[in-house]
């Protein structure tokens, strides 16, 4: 996302969507490998330079009964040669591997677009379990898109037919047949794809000549097979205007963790991640378990309490304590949490948001956790809270995340989302060089003969010193009962609360948030639109596309949830208007309110699925068009 | 500091904290904080390399009582920061504190998972069967038909075993302690000297709400008859060598046997062995009554620590590799523009 230099002329904002980008959405069934597809239609499409994001969607359950309406899998990208925010509004072309990918996909394809079904799949059986009464490909049903339907299943049988596969195997190659027909679709090159597919099956070479097979095939049926003649042609979609640098793909998941590494190095601790296994967050365990010479060590502990405790524990002994969980194991959580505010040590959790509340909705995306992470704690408890807003935004964030734990020595939380997790985006490598330093210096000076170390004595930050266990000198308990300021020993007196509950607050509001940025337009608009997290695509494109037509509209995108920028109240109240769109029923709404007296405005959506820029450009136009 | 200190073997008074101690007065606490601050320069630990850490309870105030660093944590929690301690500082020496309700109630997973582990560290556990600092409710371990604030009528399910829950989650050394016991430093020297998590149960009397319960063994009168201490190599004697155990070839399971004239062996009685797994597991399912109090060293037989495996792994994996973070960010597929 936003890798692209140019902006929207105000021709191109009022075309919808912007003619230089396609959607193409992959969907099948969950074991028909759509993700794999989407994930190497991806890289094709950064490798040929456009500016992509991308929205897997697919069923909590690993292997749902085949051909089942739950059991689909889908994998939305939108790419272009401008600046792409968003995985896109409705696809331009469907890829339906079965009935049941069919309908529950089709409706959302734009009127006009392209249909690509497997035939072979629809037969009586899996019609029935889609529960179509007859079927679609045969009659008229949809006469309002355009329908190329080809027996995908057989065509990937007869390609792969000198490889001697099973039945079963040989039609696992039916993703890489399409995958080659949108290749040629979009006139892309082959050779990464082969090469991928040789490294993945090097262990089994035939599979690899089956699979490439099957990709050639899909291609070479593109080039051969006149699809013109039904109005079907190659686009080319030119490469998107970048700035100069080096780039890769990256998934949020893959952000936070080398992000986590970069704030670790910058602070030059040892990391130790303490983890549970949890949808969506366990992909970030799984990146950091790899990264062992990094100074990191991982911890797959019995339970989310124990991740948290023991990546407390790390922390208090010297190193950077991580977790990350979802929403329920962050409510598990939570009294640790507690524990590391009173103990203020640094400790960083990152809260990869689902659909909730209880289990809710595991693969599906929701930020409805805003008022856990500001406000979810017994006691006066504050946490300095960052939200991410893109893939590659998780990296900066993580990194700030780190500094503001350590420096602070407090707990941090760091949203994401379901969405954040598994999206991927083009990212320009960031050079390290460029990152300030931040290193912690541990506490190691004995105090002189007849004075006492003040484990609670506080810096000009209000800071406390963090010292390692094993140094002489500086002998200490801590621990969850209120302490006495200065000594830390237990204290429950009156005053003595009071102040520290005061200093705890005040530690964080006075945390160097940098001042709240325009994300595009100006002060005092007559609307400005206020967003969090990964809705910034989304709000971003709808606002770009208003002011093109000449609306007197802004956005503000906030990273720093709590505490928020010192100048944000005097901006919001410059402003006529003020439209928060977020994926719960008004979480950061309410917290406007409540901090500035503010008239801010919700724009709700909790359906699993992030919002469209045409449901944000409609609430504007609601607002003041 | 950076003038040389002359190195003097620390005395118990070192290892005594300026606050202000404050369990009832009678509690076993206070037997059983002296007996660790006498075990300290025995084996001579240092203050600055050893930490305790501790749950919530009446037990787990410990920490703040001990010149060493502290993390008096959350309930039930103590196992799960250890192991963040350890593994961050594998050089700490460890000291969990815990009670029955801390650890086999609302921490017994972590419990479990911790000596599964095997992570070196020692687990103190004060077993008095009853919630103190809540003021007198039962607890895991209490025994059927206890009357409490929260059973008034008594309780109706079976208690926990600390040391069968420990063997069953995989423990490489289990020992048992009386608070005020003679013996209870030299248990805590063996815990201390197994590499491993060293799991000791030690009956402590809470004088206010389960005073005596544990009189039918600990009471002066009664310890002879009901008191075994286990001792590596020996005969697994009690009631002044009268009284022996030894194995029901019927059953597999203990009886005990009439010692005469000192000839154990006649009787049949089992010489102990710290190693023998089997053994530990009839030794700590006696039921109290029919058969004296097993004490002592109990199970003794180390195995691998988990800090000693992970250090391993991240030193092997990473051996040869330059981390090079600028690289990894570049890693993949990558496209270069302008």
């Amino acid at each position: 996302m936003a890798t692209a230099t140019d902006t929207l002329s105000p021709a191109e904002a009022q075309a919808s969507p912007s003619p230089e980008a396609v959607v193409v959405r992959f969907a099948g069934d969950s074991g028909d490998g759509m993700q794999l597809t989407g994930g190497q239609f991806t890289l094709s499409t950064a490798l040929a330079g456009n500016d992509l994001a991308t929205f897997p969607d697919f069923p909590a359950e690993i292997r749902a009964p085949q051909g089942t309406l739950f059991g689909v899998s889908a994998f939305q990208i939108n790419f272009g040669s401008s600046e792409i925010d968003t995985a896109g509004d409705a696809p331009d072309v469907l890829i339906a591997m079965n009935p049941a990918a069919l309908k529950t996909n089709v409706e959302a394809l734009k009127p006009g677009g392209l249909i690509i079904a497997d035939e072979g799949e629809f037969n009586q059986r899996n019609l029935d379990k889609a529960k179509y009464d007859a079927n679609p490909l045969e009659d008229d049903s949809l006469g309002k898109w355009q329908l190329l339907k080809l027996n995908i299943s057989q065509l990937t049988l007869d390609a792969v037919k000198p490889y001697g596969l099973g039945n079963k195997e040989a039609l696992r190659c039916k993703n890489m047949w399409t995958l080659g027909l949108a290749l040629w679709m979009f006139d892309r090159d082959r050779a990464p794809l082969v090469d991928w597919l040789k490294a993945k099956f090097a262990k089994s070479p035939v599979l690899a000549d089956a699979n490439i097979a099957a990709l050639n095939a899909g291609h070479a049926y593109g080039e051969t097979a006149e699809l013109g003649a039904m109005g079907i042609t190659q686009r080319h979609v030119v490469a998107a205007p970048a700035e100069p640098g080096l780039y890769r793909t990256v998934t949020g998941a893959d952000a936070i963790a080398l992000g986590l590494v970069a704030g670790a190095q910058l602070a030059s601790l040892p990391m130790f991640y303490g983890g549970y296994p949890i949808t969506p967050a366990s992909a970030i365990l799984h990146a950091l378990a790899r990264l062992k010479e990094f100074g990191v060590t991982t911890f797959q502990a019995e339970d989310e309490i124990a991740a948290v405790a023991s990546a407390l524990g790390a922390s208090y002994a010297g190193s950077l304590g991580v977790t990350c969980s979802s929403g329920p194991g962050i409510a598990l959580k939570t009294e640790a949490i507690g524990l590391a505010i009173m103990t203020e040590l640094p400790l960083v959790i990152v809260n990869a948001q689902r659909g909730g509340p209880s289990t809710g909705l595991p693969t599906k995306t929701e930020q409805s956790d805003l008022y856990q992470a500001v406000y979810g704690r017994n006691g006066d408890a504050p946490v300095p809270v960052i939200a991410s807003r893109s893939a590659a935004d998780c990296f900066d964030c993580a990194i700030e995340a780190v500094r503001i734990a350590t420096q602070y020595m407090t707990p941090v939380m760091l949203l994401t989302d379901g969405y954040l997790q598994n999206a991927a985006e083009p990212w320009k490598v960031p050079d390290l060089s460029s990152y300030e330093p931040f290193p912690v210096t541990f506490h190691d000076q004995a105090p002189a003969e007849g004075e006492k170390f003040l484990p609670y004595a506080r810096d000009n930050k209000l800071s406390r010193p963090w010292v390692k266990p094993g140094t002489p000198g500086l002998l200490h308990r801590i621990g969850g009962i209120e302490k006495a300021q200065g000594t830390g020993n237990i204290d429950y007196s009156p005053r003595n609360h009071q102040a520290m509950t005061d200093t705890r607050r005040d530690k964080v509001l006075g945390i160097a948030v940098p001042d709240q940025e325009i994300a595009l337009g100006e002060e005092g608009s007559d609307l400005v639109v206020v967003g969090w997290g990964s809705t910034y695509g989304p709000i971003h494109q709808a606002v770009r596309r208003a002011r093109a037509r000449g609306l007197s509209v802004s956005q503000l995108h906030i990273r720093h949830i709590w505490p928020l920028p010192a100048n944000l109240g005097s901006l919001l109240k410059g402003y006529g208007k003020i439209l928060v769109p977020e994926m719960n029923t008004g979480q950061l709404k309410t917290v406007l309110r409540d901090q500035y007296l503010v008239d801010a405005q919700p724009l709700n959506k909790v359906s699993g699925q992030p919002f469209t820029i045409a449901e944000i450009e409609a609430a504007i136009e609601g607002a003041i068009g | 500091m950076n003038e040389i200190t002359t190195i003097r073997p620390s005395t118990p008074k070192d290892w005594e904290t300026d606050q202000e101690v404050r369990w009832c007065p009678g509690c076993g606490d206070y037997a059983i904080l002296k007996a660790v601050q006498r075990t300290m320069p025995e084996i001579g630990a240092t203050p600055e390399n050893t930490v305790f850490v501790s749950g919530i309870g009446c037990s787990s105030r410990f920490p703040y009582y001990m010149e060493t660093y502290g993390f008096h944590t959350i309930h039930g929690r103590a196992p799960a920061v250890a192991t963040g301690v350890k593994l961050a500082n594998p050089d700490l020496d460890v000291w969990i504190i815990t009670g029955d309700g801390d650890a086999l109630s609302i921490g017994g997973n972590h419990t479990m998972h911790l000596l599964r582990r095997n992570l070196n560290c020692q687990v103190l556990l004060f077993n008095n069967e009853i919630y103190g600092l809540t003021k007198g409710q039962y607890s895991p371990t209490s025994r059927e038909g206890t009357r409490s604030p929260s059973t008034p009528f008594g309780s109706v399910d079976h208690p926990a075993k600390p040391c069968a829950f420990a063997l069953g989650a995989g423990a490489r050394f289990v020992a048992r302690g009386i608070d005020v016991h003679k013996n209870l430093p030299s248990v805590l020297k063996a815990a201390h000297a197994h590499q491993g998590t060293a799991f000791v149960e030690i009956f402590q009397n809470c004088i206010v709400y389960n005073a005596d319960v544990f009189e039918p063994f600990t009471a002066k009168a009664n310890a002879a008859e009901n008191q075994l201490w286990a001792e590596d190599g020996k005969p697994l004697l009690f009631a002044g060598g009268t009284k022996g155990l030894a194995l029901d070839l019927d059953t597999l399971t203990l009886k005990v046997v009439e010692v005469t004239g000192g000839d154990w062996q006649a009787a049949g009685v089992i010489v102990h062995n710290v190693r023998n797994r089997s053994l530990a597991h009839l030794l700590v399912e006696m039921p109290f009554g029919p058969f004296p109090m097993a004490l002592g060293v109990l199970y003794d037989d180390p195995a691998p620590t988990f800090e000693s495996a992970v250090v391993a792994q991240n030193r092997a994996v990473s051996e040869g590799k330059k981390p090079d973070l600028q690289k990894l960010l570049s890693k993949g597929q990558t496209w270069t523009v302008g």
